[in-house]
């Protein structure tokens, strides 16, 4: 396998609701994040692209994308109807193949464009589940519930999530929601959707994440401490509910070990935790310790959950870990799907 | 770079036909799914991975319908993955797919592509109302037609070349058992009395609406090499993206097609690709593509891709036979339709494309494109490795 | 089993909310008080109209200057469209036309009318006719369709690198 690195990493501002057109949104992110990395648009030899046509509420969504990429002459570019952590993967394998050095990837989502609880429904199955119209976020209510049943998590360390994850937000000016509350003061808000309350559910949001990601021979000159991408995989579950156990995730821990997250101490985890009780069903499939691994410092997707776009900015946010010099080892992260159903990870490490 | 080699080494495809009212989309999928695995002597325990596509979700009202078909493909616990780049989408499927492959990460991988717009409303799904433009449209068919006018005027190419194209396509289908039409009373005299739908693209110039899938079982070069039967060896695969419009677009001949075609070339060896390729399944969706897509991907000088066609040179029997399968304009399950086109190229180099073979077709090209003519996928195969 | 369910309607609703952007205003305001504005690129330095997004997607960069466009200008290429199809409200045949608006670097598409759609040609010169005033809206629909102005032709090289 050829060394490939994260030398970059931009995201637009998270908005609850923009006015921008998808394109407006992402032409900012694509020209900072190539000043960022000093180079230019003929630079980068492959892109690729994560979004969702319901998202927008319009087919080929994406295809406007490329308006905003500046393709011409044309380029040699791809889109993924996932979250933006697999077009990083799809571009990781692109360079694997030796077709491409450097690659920009990115992931944007307009959560506001529609009712995101009613949209995500229509990911399951179309003839028995979906007209029921059961809302996503009862489905992960129910894992909570399962999660919480099989003792594997509770409700304090559900709020003690929140509670860490608003104090790390007030760091990170990007979020929709920060504070400083305790877990008492969170246990007594109300229920939502009985396991979880409000503060349990992400901060929905419109937002792009981009990453630029290279060859070793190129790595240092765009970046000072590039972030080694040292292991990935993906994996995913069966969808039907019944036949999985929804305290645990399945396919979270096998991604993990084909990734080789144990075979050292992780310093830093970014997951793609969009309830807070993913965080621990994560942490427990992914064989992560949570008492000493430093956990989502940017305060994870509970705060900023751009759809399609949430997932890729876990890898850029446990990257700048990297960068920074704040963690020798990161650990990346993104899901979609209901309950945890499809999950990738990925080991970072700065030498 | 040393690419690791990658060998198609199963190919099943669906009966294509407008309304598969008797299987749902997961047993529309299996079925392709199964043939394949036949073909390659595998079960779906053998499969490491599996790369999905299909064009928009709203065709048939599924979001991101792979997580549900996780199900019914016992993908539990494998990498799947997820394609969507427009009509061009079954092609650029399977370039991910054999990458997967190529990089050296896996050595058996499955993909699959489908689409059974019977399940939605196309007409619905693809008619959102925006500002920019007037619907005056009315359907690919309307956006294309201008280009096709375009083209005409600037080759002086004769009002018949769309027919000619579109009775050899029909005729082709006749030989292909899964195709969608099967109709064997077109002659070009009959054709020309075709009604012009969107003028100047006549009635018969144009694809049907179908359901279908089509599933490629991909080995590594080790796994292919302990196999019995005939391979597909990948020898080249490229993509290449523009933007839909932009001022001083050439949209009847696009510069990403050009590239891509060259780089797939390039890449494969190919110097005169008019003598090296024996077949070729390209992507046409209304049969004046033909004569512009051999112009696009350096098959014929420019403005003469029509004569290659009123001399017979795309027959079957022709010098560069197109699209034995009979073509999209026979079967268009949308999203498969790319992904046939690479399955039927690979069937050539096989030997195993039954009564549309090609005699001793020996490297083949498949052909995708999508959106307004912008995203382009291609695939050289050979029946030796490269 | 002539009994057995196999298949099922299940109708789908979600709302959405489109956004324009701001690139787009200059032109949805156009519209609407009877103005064609296009945008010109700063780096290619042409105009589009309509101004997509606000964007040059050739350059990749967002577009500047306004600029108005038309009224009159030249069919690069057309369809007649002689397919009836959902909601269509036009008479069939009618003619849809690639018209590259005097001033402006990019077609865009509208109707023709007040013509045999037999006597539609490229190159031919058209003009705007407007919905009464009243019921303008930031909408392109203001405009009904375009008629041929009676001048003559333009010539295939002028509007060629346009196809």
């Amino acid at each position: 396998m050829r060394d490939v690195a994260i030398v970059a990493y931009i995201e637009g501002q998270n908005t609850s609701a923009t006015t921008l057109s998808p394109v407006e949104m992402i032409v900012p992110v694509v020209h900072e994040i190539l000043n960022r990395a000093n180079v230019q648009r003929s630079d980068i030899d492959f892109w690729c692209h994560g979004s969702c046509d319901y998202m927008t509420g319009q087919p080929f969504s994406f295809v406007s994308a490329v308006d905003a990429l500046g393709a011409w002459p044309p380029i040699m570019e791809s889109h993924v109807e996932m979250d933006g952590a697999w077009a990083l993967y799809e571009a990781w394998v692109k360079i694997q193949t030796g077709e491409a050095n450097t690659a920009l990837v990115f992931g944007n989502g307009k959560s506001s464009a529609g009712d995101m609880n009613r949209a995500l429904t229509l990911q399951l199955d179309p003839y028995v589940v979906a007209p029921l119209w059961p809302g996503f976020r009862s489905l992960e209510a129910m894992g909570a519930r399962a999660a919480i049943d099989a003792g594997t998590v509770t409700e304090r360390q559900m709020a003690d999530v929140v509670s860490r994850s608003l104090r790390d937000a007030a760091d990170n000016p990007n979020v929709l929601a920060y504070g400083y509350r305790d877990a008492d003061e969170l246990l007594d808000e109300p229920m939502t959707a009985n396991p979880l309350r409000a503060h349990d559910c992400p901060a929905m949001a419109d937002g792009v994440a981009a990453i630029i990601m290279t060859t070793a021979d190129r790595a240092l000159e765009m970046c000072d401490r590039p972030a080694w991408i040292r292991g990935i995989d993906h994996r995913i579950d069966f969808q039907n509910l019944g036949l999985r156990d929804l305290s645990r995730s399945n396919s979270a821990a096998l991604a993990s070990y084909h990734a080789g997250v144990t075979k050292d101490k992780v310093d830093v985890a970014e997951l793609h935790a969009t309830y807070s009780h993913h965080e621990i069903i994560l942490a427990q499939s992914m064989g992560i310790d949570r008492s000493t691994t430093r956990m989502m410092p940017s305060g994870g997707a509970l705060v900023a959950n751009p759809l399609m776009a949430a997932g890729l900015a876990r890898f850029g946010q446990a990257a700048r870990q990297i960068f920074k010099g704040n963690a020798d080892r990161a650990v990346a992260h993104a899901a979609q799907g209901a309950c945890l159903q499809q999950n990738i990870v990925a080991v970072l490490e700065g030498n | 770079m040393a690419l690791h080699r990658c060998a198609v080494v199963g190919v099943g495809q669906t009966h294509h036909t407008s309304c598969r009212g008797d299987v749902s989309i997961a047993g529309l999928v299996r079925e392709a799914v199964d043939r394949a695995l036949l073909d390659a002597n595998m079960t779906l325990a053998d499969i490491d991975a599996i790369v999905i596509g299909k064009a928009p979700d709203m065709l048939e009202g599924v979001m991101m319908p792979e997580l549900w078909l996780t199900d019914s493909l016992a993908a539990s616990g494998k990498p799947l993955f997820r394609v969507h780049t427009a009509g061009s989408v079954g092609g650029s499927t399977a370039i991910v797919a054999a990458q997967h492959v190529m990089s050296g990460l896996h050595k058996r991988v499955l993909t699959i592509a489908f689409e059974k717009q019977s399940d939605g409303n196309a007409m619905w799904a693809l008619s959102v109302p925006l500002p920019f433009s007037m619907p005056v449209h009315a359907g690919a068919g309307g956006y294309f037609s201008p280009i096709v006018r375009s083209y005409i005027r600037r080759s002086g190419a004769p009002s018949h070349i769309g027919a000619m194209v579109a009775v050899k396509d029909r005729t082709n289908a006749l030989k292909n058992p899964y195709a969608h039409l099967h109709e064997d009373h077109w002659t070009l005299e009959k054709a020309m009395e075709s009604p012009m739908l969107w003028d100047p693209i006549r009635f018969v110039e144009t694809c049907p609406s179908s359901d279908g899938a089509i599933a490629l079982v991909l080995a590594s070069e080790d796994v292919a090499d302990k196999m019995p039967g005939k391979k597909a060896w990948v020898h080249s695969t490229a993509m290449r993206s523009e933007p839909t419009m932009f001022a001083g677009r050439n949209q009847v001949s696009p510069r990403a097609g050009e590239m891509c075609a060259e780089d797939v070339f390039r890449k494969a060896g190919i110097t005169d690709p008019l003598k090296q390729i024996d077949a070729v399944e390209m992507y046409v969706p209304f049969s004046w593509f033909e004569p512009m897509w051999l112009e696009n991907l350096g098959f014929a000088p420019k403005d003469q891709g029509w004569r290659f066609v009123e001399d017979g040179v795309t027959e079957m029997t022709g010098a560069l036979p197109v699209n034995a399968s009979g073509g999209v304009l026979s079967s268009n399950p949308i999203g498969a339709s790319g992904m046939l086109r690479f399955g039927e190229a690979a069937l050539q180099v096989m030997g195993k494309a039954g009564e549309h073979q090609i005699d001793g077709a020996r490297t083949a090209l498949g052909h995708a494109y999508g959106g307004g003519s912008q995203f382009f996928a291609m695939w050289v195969v050979g029946s030796e490795k490269n | 089993m002539a009994d057995d369910i196999l298949r099922i309607r299940t109708p789908i609703g979600i709302d959405y909310t489109w956004s324009s952007g701001p690139g787009s205003v200059v032109y949805m305001r156009g519209l609407e008080n009877g103005k064609l504005i296009g945008r010109r690129c700063p780096a290619c330095e042409l105009v589009y109209f309509p101004p997509r997004n606000g964007i040059c997607p050739r350059c990749g960069v967002l577009l500047a200057a306004e600029v108005e466009v038309g009224p009159r200008g030249t069919i690069t290429t057309f369809c007649i469209v002689n397919v009836p199809f959902l909601g269509q409200t036009i008479k069939i045949p009618y003619v849809a036309a690639t018209i590259l608006l005097d001033g402006a670097d990019i077609g865009m598409q509208h109707l023709i009318q007040e013509c045999e759609a037999a006597d539609v040609r490229m190159g031919m010169r058209v003009e705007p006719v407007w919905k009464d005033k009243s019921e303008w809206t930031p909408s392109l629909e203001n405009i009904l369709y375009y008629k041929p102005t009676g001048e003559p032709d333009a010539d295939f090289d002028v509007y060629a690198r346009h196809l």
